[in-house]
């Protein structure tokens, strides 16, 4: 049996990665991703504290994050749709009008 | 432990060997069997040393079908176009092969048999949670058809593929309300258990299959599933007129052997799940643990191992039954436009789906059933 | 789950996740993002929750990943080209990183009761992982957010619908949301 502190361990390095991904890429899909594997390594680090506790509301919130999660990709998603549109790119580096 | 572990792979190979073999044999069905409904001969040329014709048997084909045709795919060249993702090329078919096997783990082939003081499920891989694997693996099979598409660097194979994961994403919600009136109506996510609710009859004389209470269910799975493994007349993504093979056009030899071979065995899978769900699985009508009870008040005794035994042989038979249907719709149906395969599946499955799920709720309810 | 076993999916999962940000195709981030959840899955089971790792295979492996498997082809996104000039930028994202998985992780590692020598047995009960329970909390505490997450879905199902279709003044073809045209590499 695998202490749920390396779970946890795991579940830190996996939530590292994902921000280098946010940080260093350019491109919005693959930032995107990168927080789908931020949202996931929180996920983890329910399941495992709330294994550790023998308390199912871990899950139940993992659930939520899940719903959550369909919801902001179809919109997040959609999003990137427009946004191409009107500009032909997804480059984060490109995407300054917002920017003063 | 070591013994569970000897039976849990045995299981696990007989049940591979099993879907594997069934497959095959449709393969040949679909030859043969498309040959005899349209008055054709068939497939007939290909025989061993010509040992059959001096018997003086009539040629069916198996050698044909089973033998050469599967050296002949084996042997070809394994042709890779330029320009394509080599690694994604090669892995595709696997990917699209492995979630259908891997699926069958969790299918209860019979009751329980007892091996010497030991009782041993019929199943693989018993689960509680069986229902919710099956979708899980059943959302896994898109990849594989989607990247073969994509991995080909071929507009054709592109399409083909992009239409196959549209459809199968579309079909797999209206297959997902179907599974989940059945989950509602016996309680339970666990196939064996269902199975096992399916068992009796009602009124004395009709047995109670899902197929009476859920007949929308049954149509929704049958329609969704024949979707799902992308045969006529929803096999756009394979079009011929239109993409001419659709996501396998760049493959050849063994690749395309495996995704023919993954098509086959999403027909096994399709006629499984129809089983399982609508009729009963391995329960034969009015045999009990201890025997034959028919309506007229006849009792015929058996030993519990041959009431065992008639249960998987009915799981067979069902399952035959079924991939024989889903094969004989090819040859008489023509194929849908892609607007008329949406509509159907978004206008048609889907509202006819929630209503079953909602009517199904409503009635567990004030049947008092669950909770 | 034994400890090797859990070494390796853990490995496995460290190596997808950096495939998600050292690829440069799109589609090949997408693969080992797909293979990061799977994994992820697989470790919700080791922890007892096995209905939760299929559903959680379910909607993010099934469903949503095909999503984005989709917009990539949309938008028609291909390799792209090797950056060169943003070094110091990696190195400082990486170094910040760094410091913040290891702050994270050694949290984590003071926090777990029992910490890291206690492997012992995982307080659960008898249906622990079982679809019932988890359905017991939702349906009950947290009936609220429960259905709260149905009208969250709805509204991005219209949102979404909504963002991405072409503007209803414009002809069909004054708008090319990316052409369908095979990667050439």
């Amino acid at each position: 049996m695998v202490a749920p502190s390396y779970y946890l361990a795991l579940s830190a390095l996996l939530f590292g990665i994902g921000v280098v991904g946010v940080l260093v890429r350019r491109n919005a899909i693959v930032i995107f991703m990168s927080i789908e594997v931020m949202l996931n390594a929180a996920n983890l680090a329910f399941v495992a504290l709330g294994a550790e506790a023998g308390s199912v509301e871990g899950q139940a919130f993992v659930f939520f994050v899940l719903t959550v999660a369909a919801a902001e990709a179809a919109v997040g998603l959609a999003i990137l749709i427009a946004v191409f549109r009107n500009r032909e790119t997804v480059n984060a580096d490109e995407l300054t009008l917002l920017r003063w | 432990m070591s013994s569970e572990l000897v039976i849990g792979a045995v299981k696990a190979i007989v049940v591979l060997l099993l879907v594997l073999n069934l497959t095959a044999l449709l393969l040949w069905f679909e030859r043969k069997g498309s040959a005899l409904m349209q008055d054709r001969v068939g497939a007939n040329r290909a025989a061993i040393l010509g040992v059959g014709r001096r018997l003086g048997l009539p040629n069916l084909g198996l050698v044909n079908t089973l033998v050469a045709d599967s050296l002949k795919l084996f042997t070809k060249e394994d042709f890779v176009p330029a320009g394509a993702d080599r690694f994604l090329h090669a892995l595709a078919p696997f990917l699209a092969l492995f979630p259908v096997l891997v699926t069958f783990a969790v299918v209860p082939l019979g009751d329980v048999i007892r091996l010497g003081g030991r009782t041993v499920e019929l199943q693989a891989a018993p689960l509680n949670a069986a229902v919710l694997y099956l979708l899980a693996t059943l959302g896994l099979g898109v990849y594989g058809v989607a990247l073969g598409g994509w991995a080909s660097n071929n507009r054709w194979a592109l399409l083909g593929g992009i239409r196959a994961s549209a459809q199968m994403l579309s079909y797999e919600i209206a297959m997902g309300l179907g599974i989940l009136s059945m989950v509602m109506t016996y309680g339970t996510l666990d196939l064996q258990a269902m199975c096992r609710a399916q068992g009796g009859v009602w009124l004395g004389w009709l047995p109670r299959w899902g197929i009476f209470i859920q007949p929308l269910a049954f149509v929704l799975l049958l329609v969704a599933g024949i979707a799902e493994s992308k045969r006529v007349p929803f096999d756009l993504p394979e079009g011929e007129s239109e993409l001419v093979a659709g996501y396998f056009t760049e493959y050849s030899g063994g690749k395309q052997a495996v995704f023919m071979f993954t098509d086959f065995a999403e027909v096994v899978l399709v006629a499984v799940l129809l089983t399982l769900f609508f009729f009963g699985g391995w329960q034969v009508p009015y045999l009990y643990s201890d025997g034959f009870h028919l309506p007229g008040g006849f009792l015929l005794a058996l030993p519990q191992a041959a009431v065992a035994l008639l249960g998987v042989v009915a799981f067979f038979v069902k399952t035959l039954v079924f991939c024989c249907f889903q094969l004989l719709v090819r040859w008489v149906m023509p194929r849908m436009r892609y607007d008329q395969l949406m509509r159907l599946g978004w206008k048609g499955l889907l509202p006819l789906g929630l209503i079953n799920v909602v009517a199904t709720a409503c009635v567990v309810v004030l049947a008092g059933g669950v909770g | 789950m034994p400890a090797w076993l859990f070494t390796f999916v853990a490995v496995l999962a460290v190596l997808g996740a950096l495939g998600v940000i050292l690829q440069r195709n799109p589609v090949h981030s997408l693969l080992a993002l797909v293979l990061v959840l799977s994994l992820i899955a697989v470790l919700f089971i080791a922890l007892g929750a096995v209905a939760l790792g299929f559903l959680q295979a379910i909607v993010y492996v099934g469903a949503i990943m095909v999503l984005f498997l989709f917009v990539i082809w949309l938008l028609n996104l291909e390799t792209e080209p090797r950056e060169g000039g943003r070094l110091l930028v990696k190195l400082a994202a990486a170094v910040l990183a760094a410091m913040l998985a290891a702050e994270l992780a050694a949290l984590a590692w003071r926090a777990a009761p029992g910490g890291a020598a206690a492997a012992g047995a995982l307080h659960q009960g008898a249906n622990y992982g079982s679809m019932a329970a988890l359905a017991k909390v939702l349906m009950g505490e947290y009936l609220l957010a429960f259905e709260v997450t149905s009208v969250l879905l709805l509204a991005a199902v219209v949102g979404a619908v909504a963002l991405a279709r072409k503007d209803p003044g414009a002809g069909p073809q004054s708008s090319t949301p990316g052409r369908l045209e095979p990667p050439l590499r």
